[in-house]
């Protein structure tokens, strides 16, 4: 007890942490039930069936799959830096998560703010410094395998995560501009507010081409298609992972997932105002919208669990129903209502930016690797080059025209 | 003790550690991922200093761009082991002996000095944190004239690659 009363910072992160990290592996499970589902749905299929009603378990299985593989590691080898490539990759994708606000700094508990791990001043440079240095994981995994198809892959990995990063780093740097922080917090808040007092004032709206030139960028970086040229299949079997088996494929697995939503994270933060609502504050009903949206969810549920599911899948949608009904009447309480508020429009936000994530996949094809480079070095940069350049000018266009 | 002087401790071993197997180390990668080690010790000495910016600025720029770049090399080339010339004797007998001595001296000093006690005590210890703001102020009011010209050396220092890996017609 006394240890608590010493540390409290120290105490209340490391639950934070638990819980978050909790919370982020299972996002990223389900982000590859809903990639799959997506896509197949996209492709007129029916995706994942049979684990589970609507295939809701299949991450578990796969999860038991990866675990009960077995783990090769090949003769040539380099053991130390194969087994370190990873954790390497896995670690640095989660640390980043641990900088993001979910929610208001106003919601707190113990004096603490609930929602975010770690509330870095500069919180944009330091995702900055661990993204970029996430590329290791897989420029070091292809080089370790010793093998042709994993070094063309962790060289053409390596060669397009800095290319992209440039692009990526710059596009943001107007929106530092307008917020003029580097602190999340302060970003966001920065975009509260409205035009005409119904349009929200996000950096979305007057850093468009950032927004654009970031979203692009971020796919590159994150090696999903159409960028995904590291793993290409046709040419190069499964890129930096092709020795990998086992629990470190899926390792990479969720690195992968969990850049994804990192990048989401950003996005959010950065253009689409964070946890703020798009809707004006004097519109009081959206402060049951979180809870009507899960209990509409949970009509469905209900429906389809009485109308399409048979057996053992019905009891499990059951379960769903129940889950999602209960979470509306929880969320439909003022007290939490109103705490739960940012953390629902962030998710929302990040959902979306997730989705469009998965659609660009199933809908575009992958681009050659000299088509990649020209498109990021002559296209993507000078746009976001010239964003910065014009953001500046008209950020101090009335300094001049003042001082003459 | 207290949670500063533990991560003191255990990034100061780790940066000394990764120097050495820097120096030790066969496979060039290897010799790499030590360097990445000590850069990122040193960058959470940094924090433990009072600077945030500085200790971001170090992992980003030096962990997150130069060294990619030197694995990129690294395993472009594929460089296979190093090869080892015997220990020179007088490195040996008089260098490491030499080099001890200095340690000894520049800690003795350190201990002693005004700038000693400062960095002992770190900037954030005295409430000065180092502001980025305050940081950028000084850069761009301050110290513009030496940013400016080193913007420009950088500026024909690409201009010089530029020039070096164009292919002649």
């Amino acid at each position: 007890m006394g240890f608590i009363t010493q540390h409290p910072v120290l105490v209340v992160s490391l639950v934070k942490i638990a819980v978050l990290l909790f919370i982020v592996m299972t996002a990223l499970a389900y982000l590859t039930w809903l990639e799959r589902k997506v896509i197949a749905h996209i492709q007129s299929r029916w995706g994942p069936y049979y684990v589970g009603a609507h295939g809701l378990l299949q991450p578990l299985a796969d999860g038991l799959k990866f675990m009960f593989k077995e783990d090769v590691t090949p003769p040539a080898s380099d053991r130390l830096v194969y087994t370190l490539a990873p954790f390497l990759a896995l670690a640095l994708s989660l640390t980043a998560i641990a900088l993001i606000p979910f929610g208001p700094p106003s919601v707190q508990l113990l004096g603490q703010p609930v929602f975010v791990v770690s509330n870095v001043d500069i919180g944009l440079l330091f995702l900055f410094s661990i993204t970029s240095i996430g590329v290791y994981g897989v420029a070091l995994a292809g080089w370790s395998s010793n093998s042709k198809y994993s070094l063309m892959g962790g060289l053409r990995s390596s060669a397009q995560m800095i290319s992209y990063e440039v692009s990526l780093t710059i596009s943001v740097i107007g929106v530092l501009l307008l917020a003029g922080s580097l602190s999340f917090n302060d970003i966001i808040k920065g975009q509260g507010g409205y035009w005409w007092h119904f349009i929200p004032k996000w950096h979305l709206i007057p850093q468009i081409i950032g927004f654009l030139c970031y979203l692009t960028a971020a796919i590159a970086e994150t090696n999903r298609i159409p960028f995904d040229l590291p793993e290409a299949e046709t040419e190069l079997v499964a890129g930096f992972h092709t020795e990998y088996s086992s629990f470190k494929f899926a390792m990479f697995f969720m690195a992968e997932y969990a850049n994804m939503i990192t990048v989401s994270c950003l996005a959010t933060i950065l253009f689409l105002g964070g946890w703020l609502s798009p809707f004006p504050d004097r519109w009081t009903w959206q402060l049951y919208l979180p809870g009507a949206g899960l209990i509409l969810l949970g009509i469905y549920c209900a429906y389809d669990t009485v109308k399409t599911m048979r057996g053992i899948a019905q009891l499990q949608f059951a379960v769903v129903t129940l889950l999602a009904l209960g979470g509306g009447a929880l969320c439909l309480i003022p007290v939490v209502a109103k705490d739960i508020q940012g953390v629902f429009w962030f998710t929302a936000k990040i959902l979306a930016i997730l989705f469009f994530y998965i659609w660009m996949r199933a809908t575009l094809p992958r681009f050659r690797y000299d088509q990649l480079m020209s498109f990021g070095w002559k296209l993507l940069l000078p746009v976001s080059l010239a964003n910065l350049v014009l953001t500046a000018l008209v950020i101090v266009w009335p300094m001049l025209v003042r001082h003459g | 003790m207290s949670i500063p002087l533990i991560l003191f401790i255990v990034c100061a071993l780790l940066a000394i550690g990764g120097a050495v197997a820097l120096i030790l180390a066969r496979e060039p990668i290897h010799s790499a991922l030590a360097l990445i080690l000590v850069m990122m010790s040193l960058a959470v000495l940094y924090l433990l200093l009072g600077s945030p910016f500085i200790a971001a600025v170090q992992i980003l720029v030096y962990a997150g761009a130069i060294m990619v770049l030197f694995v990129f090399v690294i395993m472009l080339l594929n460089e296979g082991v190093e090869e080892r010339t015997n220990f020179s004797r007088l490195a040996k007998y008089v260098g490491l002996p030499l080099g001890f001595f200095l340690l000894l001296e520049f800690g003795h000093w350190l201990a002693h000095s005004p700038a000693g006690a400062v960095i002992a005590n770190g900037a954030g210890a005295s409430g000065q944190a180092a502001d980025t703001a305050k940081l950028s102020e000084q850069l761009f009011r301050q110290y513009l004239f030496p940013f400016e010209a080193t913007s420009i050396l950088i500026l024909i220092a690409i201009l010089g690659a530029l020039v070096l890996a164009r292919k002649e017609e």
